[in-house]
């Protein structure tokens, strides 16, 4: 079974196909095809009735860390899925796919939000901020690396959530507690249990910030 | 999650014009046609998630002009837009100074993410968080089915649900800001496929299961919730709210209750008490109200209104803690009025 496992990964490595490549040139065929008959949902001007889209794929435009990127979501698209398998950024990361874990959290407008329901649909014109978005060029935001520093993520599938949140208590007040600190962190559920050194990564990066 | 169609409504007419019925109404009897309504949809995506709903379109109605503001006049009272987030309720400075017992049920509501994406009026519409309604397997009577498996004694998981007017289906309704918002006798003003407005208290919003099995809100097919009011309190006024939940973080309402009191030095000249997760729909103790009106408040007063306020409890099998459960929040909302 292993040897199995292994194979098929070799190969997939060989062919240069991962799962995650084969994903992303799926969603850039369908753009090919689908971006010449349907209009651009985003930035229009707004017409005095509304608009039906779909069921089938639509082009929207969406700016994501500052870019404007184009793509081709069905109405019922994530935006999660629109960021992890239409546009490549894998740090974002589905865990509960409720919005009860909050792992997938990124900004939206500024807020923090559950990107796992929100549909890619409702974002508009509004900015998305993800994990991938904090660290300028190679360098890394001081929360990541407080993150490290203090060993404030076990298996990692909280911290880019994890992160997202406190980043966006850091931003809007610079002189947080160890109340604020929790109570901005609320909604992200770890489980290997990092908290303590979650809550003491983002009182330090606080520190490290002014 | 099945594929749909989405309408980007651009009025309330619009969006009216291309509804055909409710989330409710498909979960009971599910049609192939299906177009209702979703604003910050957090609910409709549980459920499209889950596979309970499939609908042909969703109407969207989060971008609607002119929904999402909160206005407050200091005779009159709050009018919240349907589309305003829990978030931006739960900052509002009028809000925190005029109604702090809906503060405190806001901030106490969901986590941070979803307080920036709930709306008020969602909040309200939301359907119940029973385990077995919302699970696929259990067809049950909220979805047409022929039975209640919370309600057997020994194989239904019912630590979160009824302990009151638990007769037909034992689901507590889900909105703990229900409870803040029912203590302090707002109303939702709903406007109808005829374009014409309504006004209903939030108590007559809310529908037993008891009068109908197959909602859990009076809004019909073409009703569509613009507002939600708050009349200002009269001086003197002073509210409270408790949520009682098993983890510090965040969680569902074990038990909740709102106290909004006008009060004369310690006399309480008039008095509501609101429950939450006690019965299926957000209740007031109007037994309990009338031991305080036009008494002292004292810790005696408080304890045998507390009592009172229990009296009509039947608990089911598994949730019979929430008695003294209840009876103790009532009493810890009551002191913080003196």
């Amino acid at each position: 079974m292993k040897n199995d496992k292994d194979k098929s990964s070799k190969n997939a490595g060989k062919g240069n196909l991962s799962r995650r490549g084969f994903l992303r040139g799926a969603g850039l065929t369908t753009a090919g095809t689908v971006m010449l008959n349907s209009s651009v949902l985003a930035f229009e001007s707004q017409p005095a009735t509304g608009k039906a889209f779909g069921p089938d794929a639509v082009t929207i435009e969406m700016k994501v860390n500052g870019e404007l990127k184009s793509l081709i979501v069905e109405p019922r698209t994530t935006l999660a899925t629109a960021l992890r398998d239409h546009l490549g950024l894998t740090g974002t990361k589905v865990v509960c796919d409720r919005g009860a874990c909050s792992a997938c959290t990124v900004w939206l407008d500024g807020r923090p939000v559950n990107s796992c329901m929100t549909l890619a649909l409702d974002v508009g014109s509004r900015p998305v901020e993800t994990i991938e978005g904090l660290a300028e060029g190679n360098e890394l935001h001081p929360l990541q690396e407080a993150f490290i520093e203090h060993d404030a993520s076990q298996c990692g599938y909280c911290t880019p959530g994890m992160i997202m949140s406190a980043a966006h208590l850091l931003k809007t007040n610079p002189n947080p507690t160890l109340q604020d600190v929790k109570k901005a962190t609320r909604g992200n559920l770890c489980r290997c249990g990092t908290y303590p050194h979650v809550f003491k990564a983002t009182l330090a990066a606080a520190k490290k910030m002014k | 999650m099945n594929r749909f169609s989405w309408y980007e409504a651009k009025s309330v007419e619009d969006a009216l014009k291309n509804a055909n019925t409710t989330l409710s109404e498909e979960l009971y009897s599910p049609s192939n046609e299906a177009a209702f309504f979703k604003s910050g949809g957090i609910d409709v995506l549980d459920f499209l998630k889950e596979g309970l709903i499939s609908p042909k379109t969703i109407v969207n109605v989060r971008d609607i002009p002119g929904m999402d503001k909160i206005e407050h006049e200091h005779n009159e009272g709050m009018t919240i837009g349907a589309n305003v987030t829990l978030a931006e309720i739960e900052h509002h400075p009028d809000v925190a100074i005029n109604f702090p017992a809906l503060q405190m049920a806001v901030a106490h509501a969901a986590t941070p993410q979803l307080r920036n994406m709930s709306t008020i009026a969602g909040n309200l519409a939301q359907r119940t968080r029973c385990w077995y309604f919302r699970s696929v397997d259990h067809q049950c009577f909220r979805k047409n089915g022929d039975r209640c498996f919370a309600r057997h004694s020994e194989t239904g998981q019912n630590e979160g649900h009824a302990i009151i007017n638990n007769g037909s289906c034992v689901s507590v309704h889900a909105s703990s800001i229900a409870t803040a918002l029912l203590a302090l006798k707002a109303s939702v003003v709903i406007q109808g496929g005829d374009m014409k407005k309504k006004v209903v208290s939030i108590e007559d919003f809310f529908v037993s299961p008891m009068q109908d099995i197959s909602r859990e809100n009076i809004l019909g097919k073409k009703d569509l919730i613009t507002e939600i009011k708050v009349p200002a309190p009269s001086a003197n006024t002073k509210s409270f709210y408790i949520k009682q939940v098993a983890r510090e973080s965040y969680d569902w309402s074990l038990a909740d209750v709102a106290v909004v009191a006008e009060m004369k030095g310690n006399t309480c000249v008039d008095i509501t008490i609101a429950l939450g997760a006690a019965a299926p729909t957000p209740i007031r103790s109007y037994e309990a109200e009338k031991i305080l009106k036009g008494e002292q408040l004292n810790d005696m007063s408080i304890t045998k209104a507390a009592e009172k306020a229990m009296e009509v409890a039947r608990p089911l099998s598994k949730n019979g803690y929430k008695i003294p459960l209840f009876k103790s929040i009532i009493v810890r909302a009551l002191s913080e009025l003196i």
